[in-house]
């Protein structure tokens, strides 16, 4: 039932994709909130940049210790944690470690992973053997546990989190990149691009990457509220990021003693782990509807 | 009773999609005896599938939507009817073979027991021993030896699967079989196998038979009449002899002419120009207009009826108007 | 008449888990500069496997593939890339074949780039060669930025034609080129695919499973059952006296749209044998009504039964049928 369709714009199957997400309310709300975050985040780096530092020094770490765990009041209105800090400034200042971090090591993953999935799916065979069993040694490991040991060894520090994170995702990338290249290869596009004289490489980056691509955005999303997860957990164990630096699995540790005097300090920055791990959930079930060509239409 | 099995009066059917209003089906009258074949031709989005499934009232809805008519099966017009007694029509008085027989099977359940299950559900009252000995025979009857009821579809060639389909759909001992493009999956060997046996098993329980093929050879060799479906709507409509001997409208003069013969050697091909048109826009007047070389200002602008030739003969086409029989009163 | 084609012993195997899959075995042809040969054969008879086997999408297991006198089996990756230029191939399912993120005249163009006919660069080179190419195979201008799933499968059809013929090639393996659309766009295609021959002189190896479009587009015709070539004559010949059993069940299979001509077809036996480690003698042997103990106990031979007539028989080589 493909028809002539001339009056109406060209669409790329991307733009089509756009065009099935816009449409998806719970999808576009995650997305909101994601982006708010990520403005969030920025804005947090240039006030620092613009005030050197200063702002951060006096209202976000600097303790005052006669107003503590005071629950929300017109001034701070998501009221103050236990050294009588801002709670609305240290959950707006925690976003960048989350957000920074979540997505360098899911990129960090996303790399490593592709081209090992890419690799084995491509030219399979005993490449293909060596690699996926590394990948399934790793993913016998329960992530968290991995990135525990990992970090547990190596000691914390930011880069050390950061890297246990990326290589306990490597395995589900490199499993998913691996899937969609297999469909991919076999589609007779691939032995067209051959029959015109295309080398691999040409294949590979033109032909097969492009149209593999829609698993590993859903795979990516969803990752990241992995990773978010998983870092906020490491520092709630104490392994990942230290105090006085804010973040809110170690702000959600550091208020668990206070749980039973003041509801806000262990709510919000629960509430906001939720919040963020649920808006991503959501744009990751949307743009797995929307990037189905199955459901086209 | 009516002398007919089955009478599709004025059936429209549209969908809703997003880029607009796709009139799937517009007034579509088809009647069919007992016994009788019709073999329904058209080309991909003409709208075959779509009657099909309004006659078995598994339009998908939404987008699709039965607008007007009447479905009258045996004198019950179907469309009426609660969704609890339609039901009881599906399967046991009216049957369908879809097109592939790759998916239409369950893959988990052994072919005989799919086979019995429908022979189950339309004789509660047979024992267990009964229905299976039914099933063996229904297998049987479509040229699988009963030893294989234990055997999972994966176990079975394309026109082994088409076949087992077709003893599913014979099962419940049918009134009318719609077949949807039955063999268009198939190679031509077994395509002539699995026709043939339909033809005799149809002969035997003197079923009626909707045939659905784009394939004039298939209904040539298996149908009493013809309905040629273009855009929505039945352009020609005769028996057998009438349409291939005496071809009325252009659209079938187009598809006669764009199958290569096997006898003749014509040099080219006298293909149709053009394509089907936008199903959401539609052309005001005749929608074969723009492929069609006969056409003129008159066809642009106002959208010629079914006229009805003295023999029964039926075409869409004002190039008929003089010949059309006049009923009075 | 030149030679420009040269198949001989070609052979594809593929590794199963049960086995050897003999997907195409020992097919010898040759087909002469602006002819067409037409490969006809049932589903799994390996006839796709060939042409692609011809073009090393898939590397031959055995034989020898000339290409105007070159040994093409013996060319090394650059050698082959250029040889690319000259032969080219035109798929089956115009839904699968092209790549959905490439709009129409991204598809054009990638061959003229990839060969280096163009510059990457030389964008109004490219849009120019684009446009006439499309004109070519009768597409419109305005189509130039749509993407595939926009179009309809016979507009499709025509953008791979267009990739196939945009390097000037002397030669198209013609792969079901039609059978996915409908019959009125078959026509079209058809008729275009024959002007372009004559236009540019092309030379189509055209595989199809449908006899009727066989026979109107084929100068010869080479009938192949399970990897192996059972026969193989001039078009009209083989329409008027075809000689294996298995061609004769196969053309009297074919529905004529005719109601005044009933079909008389031959029946056959039994089921298909497996193409995985396949025994020794005729394939078709446990289908055939002719077959007797003598025709699985040796291999068959091609053999010129009537000049331009060659089948691979054994009861018609001892002229018992």
């Amino acid at each position: 039932m493909k028809a002539e369709k001339t009056g109406k714009q060209q669409r790329s199957l991307w733009q089509e994709a756009w065009r099935r997400f816009k449409k998806n309310k719970s999808a576009m709300i995650g997305l909101a909130f994601f982006a708010a975050l990520i403005v969030i985040a920025i804005a947090t780096l240039v006030i620092d940049f613009a005030t050197g530092n200063e702002f951060y020094q006096n209202y976000v770490i600097n303790q005052d210790l006669t107003s503590r765990l005071k629950g929300p009041s017109m001034e701070h209105i998501f009221g103050q944690d236990e050294f009588g800090r801002d709670m609305l400034l240290r959950m707006i200042w925690a976003v960048r470690y989350s957000l920074f971090m979540g997505s360098m090591s899911i990129i960090i993953s996303l790399i490593v992973g592709g081209i090992l999935g890419a690799v084995s799916g491509y030219y399979g065979k005993a490449v293909d053997g060596v690699i996926m069993r590394c990948m399934d040694i790793l993913l016998a490991i329960p992530s968290m546990l991995l990135a525990t040991a990992i970090v547990a060894a190596l000691g914390t520090s930011l880069v050390n989190v950061l890297i246990a994170i990326a290589i306990s995702y490597v395995p589900t990338f490199a499993r998913t990149v691996r899937a969609s290249v297999l469909t991919v290869k076999d589609q007779e596009f691939i032995d067209a691009a051959r029959a015109i004289g295309c080398h691999d490489g040409e294949i590979i980056f033109k032909y097969i990457i492009p149209n593999a691509m829609a698993p590993i955005i859903v795979q990516a999303t969803v990752g990241l509220a992995g990773a978010i997860l998983s870092i906020a957990g490491l520092s709630f164990l104490g392994l990942g990021i230290q105090p006085p630096t804010p973040e809110w699995g170690a702000m959600l540790s550091n208020a668990r003693t206070y749980i039973r005097d003041a509801w806000h300090v262990t709510v919000i920055p629960g509430l906001g782990i939720m919040l963020t791990i649920l808006a991503l959930n959501l744009m990751g079930d949307g743009l797995r509807d929307a990037l189905d060509p199955r459901l086209k239409d | 009773m009516s002398e007919f099995l089955l009478e599709v009066k004025d059936l429209s059917i549209i969908y809703a999609t997003e880029d607009g209003v796709v009139q799937a089906l517009t007034h579509a009258n088809v009647t069919l005896r007992q016994g009788e074949t019709l073999g329904l031709v058209g080309e991909t989005g003409a709208g075959k599938t779509t009657l099909a499934r309004g006659i078995m009232r598994l339009i998908p809805d939404p987008p699709g939507k039965i607008v007007s008519g009447q479905i009258l099966f045996d004198g019950t017009d179907l469309l009426r009817l609660p969704a609890k007694e339609m039901r009881k029509y599906r399967g046991r008085q009216i049957s369908m073979i879809f097109q592939d027989p790759m998916t239409s099977l369950n893959p988990v359940m052994t072919v005989g027991d799919q086979i019995r299950e429908v022979i189950m559900t339309h004789h509660p009252e047979m024992s267990r021993q009964d229905t299976k000995k039914h099933a063996e025979n229904m297998m049987e009857m479509v040229g699988i030896t009963s030893t294989r009821y234990g055997d999972y579809p994966h176990q079975f060639s394309g026109g082994m699967k088409q076949r087992v389909v077709i003893a599913i759909a014979l099962a419940g001992e049918p009134r009318l079989l719609i077949a949807d493009e039955p063999t268009t999956a198939l190679d031509v060997t077994i395509q002539a196998q699995v026709l043939e046996m339909i033809h005799a098993l149809k002969r035997k329980s003197n079923t009626a038979m909707l045939l659905i093929t784009h394939d004039l050879g298939v209904v040539a060799q298996n149908c009493d009449s013809v309905a040629i479906i273009y855009a929505g709507e039945i352009v020609e409509y005769g028996t057998l002899r009438q349409v291939y001997k005496n071809v009325l409208h252009p659209y079938t003069e187009g598809l006669f002419g764009s199958v290569p013969s096997l006898e003749a050697n014509a040099q080219r091909l006298a293909a149709i120009e053009g394509m089907m048109p936008d199903p959401t826009a539609l052309p005001k007047g005749c929608k074969f207009v723009d492929r069609c070389k006969y056409a003129t200002d008159r066809c642009r602008t106002e959208s010629p009826r079914l006229l009805e030739m003295e023999d029964g003969h039926k075409a869409r086409c004002f190039r008929y108007e003089d010949r059309e029989v006049k009923r009075h009163g | 008449m030149a030679e420009i084609l040269r198949v001989e012993h070609l052979q594809k195997y593929f590794p199963v888990p049960d086995g050897m899959l003999h997907a195409v075995d020992d097919v010898s042809f040759t087909i002469h500069a602006g002819k067409t040969l037409g490969v006809v054969g049932e589903s799994g008879c390996g006839k796709s496997t060939m042409g692609r086997a011809i073009l090393r999408l898939h590397e031959p297991t055995g034989g020898k593939v000339f290409f105007q006198g070159r040994d093409v089996l013996a060319l090394s990756a650059q050698e082959m890339k250029e040889l690319r230029r000259e032969m080219q191939i035109i798929f089956q399912d115009p839904f699968a074949s092209l790549n959905p993120r490439m709009t129409v005249s991204e598809a054009i163009a990638a061959p003229l780039i990839v060969q280096k006919l163009y510059n990457r660069r030389d964008k109004e080179g490219i849009n120019k060669r684009v446009r006439e190419i499309m004109d070519m195979a009768g597409l419109a201008q305005r189509l130039i930025n749509t993407y595939p799933h926009e179009l309809d499968g016979g507009r499709r059809q025509r953008i791979g034609i267009a990739r196939a013929l945009a390097l000037n090639p002397k030669f198209v393996v013609c792969d079901e080129p039609v059978s996915a659309l409908d019959v009125s766009i078959q026509a079209q295609i058809l008729n275009l695919m024959q002007d372009l021959q004559d236009e540019l002189d092309l030379t189509y190896l055209f595989i199809t499973h449908d006899l009727s479009v066989v026979k109107y587009i084929s100068n010869d015709i080479l009938v192949m059952y399970l990897g192996q070539m059972v026969e193989k004559a001039p078009a009209e010949k083989l329409f008027e006296k075809p000689m294996h059993p298995y061609t004769q069940a196969l053309l009297s299979a074919i529905p004529v749209p005719d109601p005044d001509r009933p079909m008389s077809r031959i029946t056959m036996k039994g089921e298909i044998t497996s193409p995985v480690n396949p025994e020794k003698g005729c394939r078709f042997a446990k289908r055939c009504p002719h077959a007797t103990a003598a025709c699985t106990q040796q291999d068959m031979k091609l053999t010129e039964q009537e000049p331009g007539h060659f089948v691979t028989c054994l009861r018609l080589q001892r002229g018992e049928l």
